[in-house]
């Protein structure tokens, strides 16, 4: 379990995070929503330690992040990146085998490509991509392969970050349906963070409201639409009038 | 302005000065911790070498090679003037092997090499390059400082042996072909009055330069700011560091080497 207790996060004047609490379970799927600039992604860099916290703790299975070993910490994750984050000089299955070719999950170079190659394939791309460039790809092909890299030494927790922004309605459908059944298959703990409803309805088992700082609302997915917590309603339902401020 | 203001201004520039050089100076010491301890990415520094000394091959022959001819005909005309033309070998192999030859590698080094690395590394922290990198467990600064660094610690000294011989030769090829040397004089003249220490201080310089050149784009990039305006700042102030740095260090080796 992902634990957060009173997370806090300022960037000078700026405050990010002022008092984030949120439990993720292990096996579920968790979206957080919330507009643009609230601090989600700031959130997920906190939790992988990308970012470090002015406050509070974040713990993962009772043991506190900060304080695990860094390699076995992160060996336990998988993250898509909003832009997908491919390294422009390495070939598609050098990315996606990026972790299988170094460090200690390293396996021989012919195994590494050959599980990169069952991973593209497990995300709907041909075998032929693979000794292809990230530069030649589309932006939804370079998801996909972004998709694969999370995935490919099966990390038990993996983190999606915006993963269907930049694409048309019907490339977005088909991530969210990858990350759903990829997610299932795999048992995994998913953590998404989004503002775009079709992906929240599509993957999320819970939901939690990132705004001004703090969770406002979190709750099933099921809940998400009867649910009358103002901010939540006027964010789903996509109205300018609301407490959310809305800048014209 | 009043003078309290005008001090408290002063005193931010150089407190802000001083806080640069920590940095870099932390950063620096960070870089070289991590060169003796794995893990090692032999694939990156294979192609740090190939990008850092065997790329830059055309640009520090052709800079060399000119200068090392200007050298001559400067040399040959100053020279004139007490009628001491015959100087040109020996100054020519002087100038260009204690400090022309590593300086203006260097300074080349600085303008391809640093700034390629800066953009290179800025582009990849603003795309989230750096971020998936630590995800995928993988510490940035082995990945992406040490390679370069080591690589250019290691080949600039090469680049700055070769650019000292093609130097030199340039200053031949003028002397012999329009100032009227004797080919052979020229060469035994050259080979006297060079001594060991000179090659060996030429290639210390080029070592300490490569360092700085390398460091300084490594050091931009991974603190450039959001966008193509931080990736372009980046850029900039490694170069222009690279080369003051560089310039530095030149006047301060040159002055433990040959102030005695």
């Amino acid at each position: 379990m992902i634990a957060l207790t009173q997370v806090k996060k300022s960037f000078d004047t700026n405050h990010v995070l002022r008092g984030v609490d949120l439990r993720v379970e292990t096996g579920t799927s968790t979206v957080i929503i919330g507009g643009s600039g609230t601090g989600k992604s700031v959130l997920l860099k906190c939790i992988l330690g990308l970012v470090t916290p002015d406050a509070g703790t974040i713990t993962l299975d009772d043991q506190d992040v900060l304080r695990a070993d860094r390699d076995t910490f992160l060996a336990r994750f998988g993250m898509l990146f909003q832009g997908a984050a491919l390294f422009d000089s390495l070939k598609v299955w050098e990315n996606v085998a990026f972790r299988l070719l170094r460090g200690s999950l390293k396996r021989p170079k012919a195994e590494a490509r050959e599980i990169a190659i069952e991973k593209l394939r497990r995300v709907g791309l041909k075998p032929d991509v693979a000794d292809k460039f990230p530069a030649e790809l589309s932006g939804g092909m370079q998801k996909r392969v972004g998709l694969a890299r999370a995935i490919a030494a099966e990390p038990e927790i993996i983190f999606f970050d915006e993963p269907t922004t930049g694409l048309d309605p019907i490339m977005a459908g088909v991530i969210n349906e990858l990350i759903r059944e990829i997610v299932t298959e795999m048992g995994a703990t998913a953590m998404t963070i989004t503002h775009d409803m079709s992906s929240v309805r599509a993957i999320a088992d819970r939901v939690a409201m990132l705004h001004d700082g703090v969770i406002q609302w979190e709750g099933p997915v099921a809940q998400l639409d009867t649910s009358d917590d103002p901010y939540v309603s006027q964010f789903i339902h996509g109205r300018a009038d609301g407490p959310i401020e809305a800048v014209r | 302005m009043s003078p309290a203001a005008l001090l408290a201004a002063l005193g931010r520039t150089v407190l802000s000065i001083l806080a640069g050089i920590g940095r870099v100076t932390l950063y620096a010491l960070d870089a070289l911790s991590h060169i003796v301890r794995p893990p090692f990415y032999g694939r990156e520094f294979g192609h740090a070498l190939l990008t850092v000394g065997w790329l830059s091959l055309p640009v520090v022959g052709l800079t060399a090679l000119f200068t090392g001819g200007a050298l001559a005909l400067q040399i040959y005309a100053g020279g004139a003037r007490f009628n001491a033309e015959a100087v040109v070998p020996q100054i020519v192999a002087i100038g260009m092997v204690r400090e022309l030859g590593p300086v203006l590698v260097g300074l080349m080094i600085a303008a391809r090499v640093t700034s390629s690395i800066a953009a290179e590394i800025a582009t990849m922290k603003v795309t989230e390059q750096i971020d998936a990198l630590v995800t995928l467990s993988t510490h940035p600064m082995k990945y992406l400082t040490v390679p370069r660094v080591l690589a250019a610690l290691i080949v600039v000294p090469m680049l700055v042996a070769v650019g000292d011989v093609i130097g030199i030769f340039g200053g031949y090829a003028v002397a012999t072909q329009t100032l009227g040397f004797n080919p052979a004089t020229y060469l035994k003249n050259t080979a006297d009055f060079l001594e060991p220490f000179d090659i060996i201080s030429s290639l210390i310089k080029g070592a300490a330069f490569g360092f700085i050149a390398a460091l300084m784009g490594c050091y931009f990039g991974m603190r450039s700011g959001r966008g193509a305006q931080g990736v372009g700042r980046a850029t900039k102030g490694s170069v222009q560091a690279a080369a003051i740095l560089i310039l530095a260090a030149n006047f301060v080796l040159t002055g433990v080497f040959f102030s005695a």
